[in-house]
């Protein structure tokens, strides 16, 4: 029984039980001559909730937990002999775990029976050609001791799903059935109903927190790995880049600290003073029918995804900038630059700084306008001398939100900032960002041990720890000032 | 009172009329005309990048809707595809697409003879080329459909090869064919006449919308049917997991939760969660959801749970401006004819702040399905060509997703992939504009002021 159709039997169950519920209520109530406490179907929603929602919580649990509980029991099965040379326990885990898969679906196709598999034998029959025939790729040929580990993964793995389906089952049951018999016309159903709604609605609310756990663990844990088989200082303090998928790669994160600094520079050159001006023009100057149309399309940008912004400065930027003023004046030669990302990056921003900032500019008080124009001065003085000042820590907010998200960005860097990693100062050689590096580093077939592949948590750590500090920041300029004039 | 006259500034200012302007006066409205133009350029830059951006995608992607056929009528010969004559389907799906390539071979020798065409230089092999490596593919894919067929003569519309097609769409010119190695001028002309014949055509390509992924020297047969069916499947796991959850959160924050230090602490996490780099939700899919749980890799199941995670504040913060926006005496008026708080709130506030969050669930939903960063981390970048099968199962099969099929193209040689790139984001942005306009629609319909 896999789990969807378990899902779909406690659902049954809890349709069942909202009817039952129901008619107990109505039937005893008829029987003893009394009004009930609440509404028949208050009766029926709290028996129905106590029929689905533990056995769900439990499934779900125990979906999460078995994988954790089952490795634990093989992983001391696996002996040291069969670890490839510079190779991770982990990597035979994963090797396991196909091989039970594909063992499962040799015995769903019909090719083998339960007993012929408990004596299969790794070193008579071959068992990399018959799985590769259900579709399960081995790399190499499989280890008696590995074969055996599959077997029993397979064994636990099916005692699990057998005592999993019971204990659900046994919950829903158990519990519906409880409800059912505690119903009376006297019991406060509705109160009963309400709090544990209520107790659902806490719960999901704590789905952010989870999330932000869960992001917080995954990146410190596999850092902390990292750490462990890299040295921290070089990491932070070398300047050299140079990942080998053989060992001995030196991975220092200076370079890309560079990279991505210097184009979200780029970028927020060119997005802010334009944004800004945007919003003042727009809050200030321009006329309702421009506004009308100017502010939703400038807003439109903001909307359109980043790997529409990537292809353009792959396709039409990048190319661009290569032919008409790298090549000619020697600079560079590659279409992926720090100015690419960047200028295309700063487009992207531009409506970030721009709304955020007409926002606030807006919310500067009437009269500070008409206090300056009463003394004389010209409108665009105004705006300088008065509003600018008066509406600046939300215009400050507004350029760190829109640095986290340069920071932050992937798309656009990793189709027009290139991938070398470099420290220079020229913006038309290509350089590479923490993001990109993430991508680089995470995509493809990748080896869970390997300090190539762990770095990319460190850098992600790094991304985070940077994204959040600017947002706090912003969060906290906007705050502390914006109570002036409200 | 002499003193205060001799200042040269009051006598300045004495001098000048106030009909004429002074030099400082002129200097401010200088400045002051300078910066409002300064304001308007910035204004016309801001669309202007709009209008370039968008330009630029749909001047290099309309093409990839067009495509060119060429119009075949192959002889099934039964000789080369069914020796024994009993028309069995196992020896029939035996048969390799290298059996079918003679087939269409000969059947443009023929063609090329019946109209009387001859090109200068033209070999024998060449004049297979125009037509795409795909055709033997889809003359197997026939013939396994209809057995029945072998040895009548078929019309088929055969995709012609990727540069042929970018000859009639300007990518490739004589000149650049002579430094093709995939292309000759010679080839180019054969296509030619083959039009002017009426046997070569570009129509519309509905197989751009409808056919998988193909490998990478045979762009022109490349399609996105794998990636919307991918994405969609992705939509449906997120609409379904986070408006409940995201609905379910937003009430209790709003109707519910005390003022203290958790409903605080829930509040600045769904602000930060908010903020974080969308590539951040990528390794947590990674680390959690496929190193710890196990789930497969490149499943939509995984892309979904990762984009729920990201689509939650949006809709969080869009459910609460909504429920905040429902006056007070609504609630108290459920209340004072005796509903309960929970009533009040399921039966009277949340059917009235309904369309505020819809519209912020299509939003968020917009905003996922754009999202690439952090499906390229689950997978998802992987070269899939099988349809996933019907959910729920289909959930777990490898899949593509629509701005990811736009960067796997990307990374291809063969230019004629980047035109396919620019059509898929036109797809994206349509269903973007879709979704953007049914929110839209939502607001001004049902939306409420009171």
């Amino acid at each position: 029984m896999t789990p969807g159709i378990l899902a779909i039997i406690v659902l049954v169950l809890t349709v069942a039980g909202y009817v039952l519920g129901r008619q107990r209520a109505l039937a005893l109530a008829k029987r003893d001559g009394v009004r009930l406490h609440s509404l028949p179907g208050h009766y029926g929603q709290a028996v129905a909730l106590f029929t689905a929602v533990p056995a769900l919580l439990l499934m779900g649990a125990w979906l999460f937990l078995q994988p954790l509980l089952i490795e634990s029991q093989i992983r001391s099965q696996i002996p040291d002999s069969v670890i490839p040379e510079g190779g991770a326990r982990s990597l035979v885990m994963a090797d396991v775990r196909r091989i039970a898969d594909g063992l499962d679906r040799l015995v769903k196709a019909g090719s083998i029976g339960e007993d012929d598999l408990s004596s299969m034998r790794a070193d008579f029959s071959d068992i990399r050609g018959r799985l590769a025939g259900v579709g399960v790729a081995l790399g190499s040929n499989v280890a008696p001791a590995v074969l055996e580990a599959a077997k029993s993964y397979r064994a636990i793995a099916g005692t699990s799903s057998v005592l999993r389906n019971v204990a659900v089952l046994a919950t829903a049951l158990g519990l519906g059935f409880l409800a059912w018999r505690r119903i009376r016309p006297a019991m406060r159903a509705r109160n009963v109903s309400e709090t544990f709604i209520r107790a659902l609605l806490i719960g999901s609310s704590l789905v952010a927190i989870l999330t932000t756990f869960g992001i917080v663990a995954s990146l410190l844990f596999e850092t902390i790995h990292f750490f462990r088989i890299y040295p921290a200082r070089e990491f932070f303090f070398s300047t050299v880049w140079n990942p080998q998928f053989r060992g001995g790669s030196e991975l220092g994160i200076l370079p890309l600290l560079w990279g991505t600094f210097y184009v979200s520079f780029v970028a927020l050159l060119l997005a802010v003073p334009i944004g800004l001006m945007i919003a003042i023009y727009l809050a200030e100057y321009s006329g309702k029918a421009l506004r009308s149309f100017a502010k939703p399309a400038i807003e439109i940008l903001a909307g359109i995804p980043t790997i529409v912004y990537g292809l353009f400065a792959l396709i039409t930027v990048g190319p661009f900038l290569r032919d008409w003023i790298a090549q000619p004046f020697g600079l560079g030669s590659s279409s992926s630059s720090v100015l690419t990302a960047g200028l295309v990056m700063g487009i992207m921003l531009i409506p970030f700084v721009s709304s955020l900032s007409d926002d606030v500019i807006n919310a500067v008080p009437q009269a500070m306008r008409d206090g300056s124009y009463g003394l004389g001065a010209t409108q665009s003085e105004t705006i300088r001398k008065v509003i600018i000042p008066a509406a600046l820590p939300g215009v400050v907010g507004a350029i760190l939100l829109a640095a986290s998200r340069a920071i932050g960005e992937t798309m656009i860097v990793v189709m027009g900032a290139g991938a070398a990693a470099r420290l220079g100062l020229n913006p038309l050689e290509a350089m590479t960002t923490v993001t990109v590096k993430i991508v680089s580093q995470l995509t493809g077939d990748t080896e869970f041990a390997s300090p190539e592949t762990l770095v990319a948590f460190a850098l992600g750590l790094t991304l985070f720890v940077f994204t959040l500090g600017l947002n706090i920041l912003a969060l906290y300029i906007v705050r502390k000032y914006r109570e002036q004039y409200e | 009172m002499t003193d205060l006259t001799a200042t040269p500034a009051l006598a300045d200012a004495q001098n000048r009329s106030l009909f004429k302007r002074g030099e400082r006066t002129r200097r401010r409205h200088a400045t002051e005309r300078r910066f409002r133009a300064i304001g308007l350029a910035a204004v016309i830059f801001g669309i202007l990048a709009l209008v370039g951006l968008l330009g630029s995608i749909l001047s290099n992607g309309v093409s990839s809707f067009r495509q060119t056929y060429v119009a075949l009528d192959v002889y099934l010969d039964p000789a080369k595809l069914d020796k024994t004559g009993d028309r069995d389907p196992e020896a029939l799906r035996k048969l390799t697409t290298f059996t079918y390539q003679p087939l269409i071979k000969t059947a443009l020798e023929t063609l090329i003879e019946e109209k009387g065409i001859s090109v200068e230089g033209l070999g024998a092999k060449d004049a297979e080329g125009i037509i795409s490596k795909e055709a033997p593919a889809t003359l197997r894919h026939f013939v396994l459909a209809n057995p029945s067929k072998i040895g009548e003569a078929v019309r088929f519309e055969l995709l012609a090869d990727g540069r042929i097609d970018g000859y009639y769409k300007g990518r490739v010119t004589m000149e650049t064919a002579k430094l093709d190695r995939n292309v000759s001028p010679e080839q180019l002309m054969l296509a030619d006449k083959l039009k002017t014949a009426g046997a070569l055509s570009t129509r519309f390509n509905w197989a751009f919308l409808t056919a998988p992924d193909a490998s990478d020297t045979r762009p022109e047969a490349a399609g996105l049917g794998v990636a919307i069916l991918g994405s969609a499947y992705m939509m449906l796991i997120v609409l379904v997991l986070s408006l409940p959850i995201g609905v379910a959160a937003s009430i209790y924050l709003e109707e519910f939760a005390p003022r203290n230090r958790l409903t605080d602490i829930i509040e600045v996490n769904i602000a930060n969660l908010a903020a974080v780099p969308s590539i951040v939700f990528g390794i947590l899919g990674l680390a959690v959801f496929i190193n710890y749980a196990g789930l497969p890799q490149s499943a939509p199941i995984v892309g979904g749970l990762v984009l729920t995670l990201m689509t939650l504040p949006t809709i969080i913060i869009a459910t609460r401006a909504a429920l905040k926006a429902v006056p007070p005496s609504i609630r108290e008026a459920a209340l004072g004819v005796g509903a309960s708080k929970m009533q009040s709130i399921f039966h009277h506030v949340l059917p009235l702040a309904a369309p505020g969050i819809l519209t912020g669930t299509i939003i968020g939903l917009a905003q996922a399905l754009g999202e690439t960063a952090p499906l390229l981390l689950i997978g998802m970048v992987a070269f899939v060509r099988e349809f996933p099968a019907a959910p729920p199962g289909g959930f777990f099969d490898p899949a593509s997703a629509l701005p990811v099929q736009v960067y796997n193209w990307t990374q291809r040689g063969d230019p004629a992939f980047i035109e396919r790139a620019s059509g898929a984001i036109i797809v994206l942005l349509v269903f973007l504009v879709i979704m953007n306009l049914g929110a839209i629609f939502l607001r001004r319909r049902f939306e409420r002021r009171w």
